[in-house]
């Protein structure tokens, strides 16, 4: 078994806020995060992918192909969006990392090619802050 | 004998902030700035390098504070600019369009009426990790 992993990066708006919660308790739960008028991150995207080796090519995967199925299904719906607003996926969910992390995973595992296995969805949100999801 | 030296100090903010010239067609806007024109936002995670240049004091050894520099930048541009939407929330860029250049100048301005005017003043701010500007160049 190895793991292979390729980083990503997109920038987008969201904010933090549950509207079945008065403004008041967004406000105590989320602080400046719920800012009505959004705020912004660059995120790094690792996504780590495993299995075994294939004897001739020496290959887990092609990362080229792993870079495309991100590019295609996770990085085009995000980059340059508004979380909250944009993202099919993201819709009535709450834009956390955790969440997004989550919902990454959920598109991007049904198009890896057989035997090539999702192991982690990590989210740098700020550089000091970073999600991991293993599925499970 | 050169006696200047330069002093950096590093934050970071995040906002959200769209690029837009309302004097322009929605078309030429797309045209220019695309994806950075969504009218729903995207934002950034900016790191802000101040950097001062003088002689520093011979008394305390120190061009400035770093403390009181620290203090400085929380309050008069930290406060004003983290979690928002620069676009919307900031009053210097209702009539500016807050490309990292213009965020750059506009922080420069409002520093420059803080910090000692014997020292020289320049802000470094990076919009990604890849992408950043100088101001004054």
């Amino acid at each position: 078994m190895v793991y292979l992993t390729r980083l990503e990066h997109f920038n987008a708006a969201h904010k933090l806020y549950n509207p079945k919660w008065s403004p008041e308790k967004n406000e105590a739960v989320f602080g400046e995060c719920a800012n009505d008028n959004w705020h912004g991150h660059n995120f790094n995207l690792y996504i780590t992918v495993k299995g075994e080796v294939n004897a001739d090519t020496g290959f887990l995967m092609d990362v080229k192909k792993l870079k495309v199925l991100i590019l295609q299904y996770v990085i085009e719906p995000l980059d340059h969006k508004n979380l909250n607003l944009d993202v099919p996926f993201l819709k009535d969910k709450m834009c956390s990392t955790e969440n997004l992390a989550i919902a990454i995973w959920g598109e991007l595992k049904p198009h890896l090619p057989e035997n090539v296995f999702l192991h982690c969805v990590k989210i740098f949100e700020t550089p000091r802050i970073c999600v991991e999801y293993f599925g499970n | 004998m050169n006696e200047k030296v330069a002093v950096f100090r590093k934050e970071h903010f995040n906002a959200a902030h769209r690029l837009n010239n309302p004097n322009w067609t929605e078309e030429k806007n797309q045209s220019v700035f695309g994806k950075c024109n969504n009218p729903n936002y995207h934002g950034h995670n900016y790191e802000l390098v101040v950097k001062l240049v003088g002689i520093a004091n011979e008394e305390t050894g120190y061009l400035m504070d770093m403390k009181e520099l620290s203090t400085l930048i929380k309050k008069e541009v930290l406060e004003k600019f983290d979690h928002k939407n620069l676009n919307l929330d900031v009053a210097e860029f209702k009539n500016l369009n807050p490309t990292a250049e213009n965020i750059s100048k506009v922080i420069y301005q409002i520093l420059r009426n803080y910090v000692n005017k014997e020292l020289q003043l320049q802000i470094r701010l990076y919009e990604t990790e890849r992408n950043f500007v100088e101001y004054p160049a």
